[in-house]
């Protein structure tokens, strides 16, 4: 790990100071990806600004939603007795990912921040446009069995391993955001970018700005929902495919529907296209299939993820039938029923 | 390997204060220690063991005012003011409510034979307890998702959930 300097403010105007204009400084809350990156080599910060001590740490009713401050651990999201009982698609999208312990550590805005990435990015000696813009993409070419499918570039075809933000994106949340220039609202479809000629960004965060909050919509979905996540083994893995439906029912009439996926993309990948076809027709599997043909219609396999895209169309279906029947994946019985 | 986690005085280290198993300690700690680093190589409690260093494995695992993290994967300066319990300390946490012994987890370990080398166990231990303060975990499938953190490579894993299991039954423990 490189030396730095390191400060600790106690407000988020302080904090936006003490990051100034320097590229070279990071923020730090959990630190559960920034640490592990700064052993690699990966990040080297010239200054971190520990921002744990910023009052951010409340969930409070806002507009007949909840905001979630920046802060909050991914664990006190996902226990939380209003999140359980209104955003249950969010929980248990929380509880998918990572492990008890790093759930613990973990913030709400770090979540969000955690790197778009792969294994070619925490290789210091290959060429990585992400981790070095110019030098090429090895994944494209090389091992990219978990890389992306939808939205890749020739410059990365890294993913977005967060199962939060895939729930987040089916819920239409909104990530409020502090910085130099004040403060301002982003819908989180905008809140992530794909990777383009510039894979360097993985969002649309300005420079200097902070995470306050996540806003989470009034509307929720309590009975039809699901998060599937598919991966390599039972627990403690980022998805292949990961599934976040949620629907709105009429009799068996679907009336509304939401439908992110996650480890497909850059970013969490919402289709209001196929969102829109699934609207006002019968709950059945010939809809589902209807709407995963059109989300994987642009799909690309790399050389060796093919299997990727089937392994999609059918957790698409899998997961709206979970969310049509009331019967979300558990996940701590891995069953998928 | 040579960890440079600041000598006492020297420029650029920072003074915090720490209860580590249940005493206070007040020391000066270069920004880019690891908790786990402070406490292996700076205050010789090397029950809790280094084993990918990346968060993966949770042999690191320790509790941070109750709550189980990867020491690997947080700077102990960030910690200031915390309290820091660790395998060393387990015992003294069963002590401080009037037992003389191990804690109801560790004597459970032994007695449903839950290691094998034991490197993993320190984390093993401390994640249970964990675990248990959490509360969330209460059907064997909940147990082992809950503890997916903590590797352990000889493969107790069956018996680490049957520990846990019983000490649940017995009403936990903190």
């Amino acid at each position: 790990m490189n030396r730095f300097d390191y400060v600790r403010p106690n407000t988020v105007a302080e904090a936006v100071q003490a990051l100034g204009a320097d590229p070279a400084a990071r923020f730090i809350a959990g630190g559960t990806n920034l640490i592990d990156l700064m052993k690699y080599d990966v990040e080297r910060p010239g200054r971190l600004v520990d921002i744990t001590r910023l009052p951010l740490r409340d969930i409070e009713e806002r507009d007949g939603g909840l905001r979630i401050g920046a802060l909050v651990t991914n664990a006190t999201v996902a226990y939380d007795s209003a999140v359980k009982e209104r955003y249950p698609l969010l929980s248990s999208a929380i509880l998918a990912g990572a492990s008890a312990q790093l759930r613990n550590a973990a913030s709400t805005g770090g979540n969000l921040l955690q790197r778009t990435r792969c294994y070619y990015f925490y290789d210091t000696a290959t060429p990585c446009n992400k981790r070095e813009p110019g030098t090429g993409c090895s994944a494209i070419g090389g091992v990219n069995r978990i890389h992306a499918i939808l939205g890749a570039s020739e410059h990365c075809i890294a993913t977005h391993p967060s199962d939060m933000a895939v729930a987040l994106a089916a819920l239409e949340a909104v990530v409020q955001v502090s910085g130099p220039n004040g403060d301002r609202a982003i819908p989180i479809a905008e809140f992530h970018r794909l990777p383009g000629d510039d894979p360097a960004k993985d969002t649309n965060l300005a420079p200097g700005e902070i995470i306050v909050a996540v806003d989470l919509p009034a509307k929720s979905f309590t009975t039809n929902f699901t998060y599937l996540k598919l991966r390599d083994r039972l627990s403690y893995a980022f998805a292949l495919v990961s599934v976040a439906a949620a629907l709105e029912l009429d009799g068996q009439t679907i009336r509304t529907a939401r439908l992110a996926l996650g480890g497909v993309a850059h970013k969490p990948w919402r289709n209001t296209e196929a969102e829109a076809l699934l609207q006002g027709e019968p709950a059945t599997r010939e809809t589902f299939a209807a709407a995963a043909d059109l989300i994987l219609r642009e799909a690309k396999p790399q050389s060796t993820n093919g299997f990727k895209i089937e392994l999609a169309r059918r957790a698409i279906v899998r997961g709206l039938e979970q969310a049509a029947a009331g019967t979300p994946q558990s996940q701590s019985d891995k069953r998928i029923q | 390997m040579l960890i440079d986690s600041g000598s006492p005085g020297a420029a650029g280290t920072i003074g915090i204060s720490l209860t580590i198993n249940g005493e206070r300690r007040n020391i000066q700690v270069a920004p880019w220690t690891t908790l786990l680093d402070l406490l292996r190589e700076r205050l010789d409690l090397t029950g809790t063991k280094k084993g990918c260093d990346h968060g993966q494995c949770g042999a690191c695992t320790v509790l941070v005012d109750g709550t189980r993290i990867n020491s690997c994967l947080t700077l102990a300066v960030m910690k200031d003011g915390a309290e820091i319990t660790t395998v060393e300390g387990l015992a003294s946490l069963a002590a401080r409510e009037g037992k003389n012994s191990l804690h109801p987890i560790q004597e459970a370990f032994v007695e449903h034979d839950a290691f094998q080398c034991g490197y993993c166990t320190p984390g093993q231990l401390c994640s249970s307890v964990g675990l248990m303060n959490e509360g969330h975990a209460h059907s064997r499938d909940e147990i082992r998702e809950a503890m997916s953190g903590n590797i352990c490579r000889c493969g107790a894993y069956t018996n680490i959930v049957d520990a846990i299991e019983d000490v649940m039954q017995q009403g936990g423990a903190r």
